[in-house]
């Protein structure tokens, strides 16, 4: 009996392919959005909180200029000296690592090759503070340090530029209007939080940078990172009071200069992406519902054809319990090869955008549960419920139905 | 004499209800014994095919009793009531009712896949059924590429398919022209004579009552006149 229902079941399906397919159509809609969405906006909080994990301890980000927003101008504002950083390194408890940093946009060329890139000034605490590790060479040497000289670390960003797969330890490259040598190559970043190039940089000692390229002893920024199981707060508010002490600040006026805490930051940034997932979630949610709709118009409209079809079934010796598997079947079948191929299209779809995208690709089986099963779930109540209200009439009823 | 194939008494039908009501029919006695060949005819309103549907166990009466075999109908439940559809009733409908999209063929096997034959006995027994009414050849076309006429046949096919205990035809040979309906009832009457199936049809056309051996005449839900034709 079982047998015979899934035999009428495929034959309907077949004899029905428009009608077999806006009902798949409309499921894997559904499924294929909500899953799509909901791992897409995974993998995007994953990144962020592995980015998060990647700067390990506390680093803060110590700028000149007033607290960053409209209508603030940092222009006036004192930039940091040498002996700043020496006065954070002695008086604030807990660091790690201070590394200054002084910034400058330059055009490397190597060989007959060149490409645009920004040298950072800083010292080998500045491997520390960013996590950098070194791939290949070393790091900078107090002499060089101290005497400015021209040697320099490159990202492999600007290794591949500018020397394609070799090892650039050992070469030289022109910068403005001198020679470096490459002493070191960085170990790869990949993509920073907010989407830019980390391993597009070229290191050198803070002294080279100053004298041959910005050409003042001004520092741009300081990176300061928090030894592990220090309060970044006393740590921030200890930064603050030396800072307003060393520029001299009246006690109600403003900072000239701020702090950011890039953890805090990274994990505001997190919760703007969680906020985003479920944002998208609620949007994939509306399109499962319209999905759902779909299928219900679908089985509704059909309803009447449907109806008189059981009122035949009936009238020549189904049993209504023969109908009912029939029906079932259907809906079953329909529903369920909907749900895989939405499953399986938004696997793709995940798999294909993450990678364009950049993010990690999360397989999250509830997800693929519950959108499959919900959807199966309507393919099947809208399937089997007038179905069934069909099959207890009496034959010439159904058959009447209009 | 033993009890009747068939034996139907006070039986009225009503539709709808209240000031809508309508009463098809009005207290039918009718009794048929197996074997019997019975044309049924009236004028159009009369109740025939209301009487037929009732017959057929497709729809329940008002009130009266229905006996199938001595068995009180309205004391079958509903999958009784459809098994005995299943193995014993025939049943053409004035409309046809044939399956959308689905061949000729399909649609004549369905009450034998019900019955649950195998797919090689179905085959056989559906086509046979296909050529008894003429339409060897047109096994594959739907309905819908079929006309009126071959659609009737194939409604009658698939009636005659199981070779039931009794056939119930409303009007089979109303779309038809007059060579085809005399094969029709030239069928029906070998059927009867031949395999002993019990038949009872609604029809029109007197040269066609004709070929039954007892008319039973519908007036305003009554019966109104039940004899035996000369070919009796
Ligand atoms: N579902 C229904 N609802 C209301 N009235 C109905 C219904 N079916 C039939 N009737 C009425 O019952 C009466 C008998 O109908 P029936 O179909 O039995 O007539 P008939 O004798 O078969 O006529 P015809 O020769 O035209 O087929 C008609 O007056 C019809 O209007
Ligand atoms: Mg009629």
């Amino acid at each position: 009996m079982i047998l015979n229902a899934l035999l009428l079941a495929l034959r309907e399906i077949r004899r029905n392919l428009l009608r077999s397919f806006l009902t798949v159509l409309g499921i894997v809609i559904g499924v294929g959005a909500v899953i799509t969405m909901v791992t897409l906006g995974n993998g995007a909080t994953k990144m962020v909180s592995d980015q998060i994990a990647s700067l390990g301890s506390n680093l803060l980000m110590v700028m000149p200029g007033q607290r960053l927003g409209p209508g603030r101008d940092s222009a006036g504002a004192p930039k940091f000296k040498i002996a700043d950083i020496e006065a954070i390194q002695q008086q604030v408890n807990g660091l790690k690592a201070v590394a200054p940093v002084v910034g400058s946009p330059v055009t490397l060329v190597a060989g007959t090759q060149n490409w645009s890139s920004t040298v950072s000034g800083t010292t080998n605490d500045y491997f520390i503070s960013g996590n950098w590790k070194i791939a290949a060479g070393r790091q900078f040497t107090d002499d060089e340090e101290r005497a400015g000289k021209a040697v320099c670390v490159i990202g492999n960003t600007v290794r591949k530029e500018l020397f394609g797969a070799g090892n650039p330890v050992g070469s030289s490259i022109r910068v403005k209007t001198f020679d470096c040598e490459v002493i070191g190559l960085l170990v790869a970043k990949g993509q920073g939080g907010m989407g830019q190039d980390q391993d597009d940089t070229v290191l050198m000692p803070l002294r080279t940078a100053q004298r041959r390229l910005t050409g003042t002893l001004d520092i741009g920024s300081v990176m300061v990172s928090l030894k592990d199981g220090t309060d970044a707060t006393a740590a921030i508010a200890q930064l603050r009071s030396l800072l307003r002490e060393r520029r001299k600040l009246a006690e109600n006026a403003d900072d000239n200069f701020n702090v950011m805490d890039t953890k805090q930051i990274a994990e505001t940034l997190s919760g703007t992406i969680g906020t985003m997932t479920a944002l998208l979630g609620a949007v994939a949610a509306v399109s499962l519902l319209v999905g759902g709709i779909g299928i219900m118009n679908i089985m509704l409209v059909s309803v009447t054809e449907r109806t008189r079809e059981i009122g035949i079934r009936l009238a020549i010796g189904a049993l209504e319990n023969e109908v009912l598997w029939q029906f079932l079947i259907e809906a079953v079948v329909l529903s369920a090869c909907g749900g895989l191929v939405g499953v399986a299209l938004a696997f793709a779809a995940c798999l294909g955008l993450s990678s364009l995208m950049h993010i990690p690709f999360l397989f999250n089986p509830a997800i693929n549960l519950t959108a499959f099963g919900f959807s199966a779930a309507i393919g099947v109540i809208f399937g089997y419920v007038p179905a069934r209200r069909a099959a207890q009439l009496d034959p010439i009823e159904a058959l009447r139905h209009e | 004499m033993s009890a009747p194939l068939i034996e139907l008494r006070g039986i009225t039908k009503t539709y709808g209800q209240g000031q809508a009501a309508f009463q098809a029919l009005r207290g039918v006695d009718l009794s048929i014994a197996a074997g019997e060949f019975v044309a049924v005819m009236g004028p159009s309103g009369s109740g025939k095919s209301t009487a037929m549907n009732l017959l057929g166990c497709l729809d329940t009466p008002t009130s009266g009793e229905y006996r199938f075999q001595g068995i009180n109908v309205e004391q079958l439940d509903r999958n009784q009531r459809a098994l005995l559809r299943r193995q014993c009733l025939g049943f053409v409908f004035q409309g046809f009712n044939l399956l959308a999209r689905t061949s000729a063929q399909e649609n004549v096997e369905l009450p034998l896949l019900y019955r649950g034959e195998p797919g090689a006995v179905r085959h056989t027994a559906a086509r046979a059924a296909l050529a008894k009414v003429g339409l060897d050849g047109w096994e594959t076309h739907t309905p819908a590429e079929l006309s009126g006429g071959q659609q009737q046949r194939v409604a009658i096919a698939r009636a005659i398919v199981t070779n039931p205990l009794v056939l119930l035809a409303d009007e089979p040979t109303g779309n038809l022209d007059s060579k085809r309906s005399h094969e029709i009832m030239e069928l029906l009457g070998r059927l009867n004579s031949e395999q002993g199936i019990t038949i009872i049809m609604v029809t029109h056309e007197p040269d066609m009552a004709h070929y039954a051996r007892r008319i039973v005449h519908f007036v305003d839900g009554l019966v109104d006149s039940d004899s035996a034709t000369e070919a009796a």
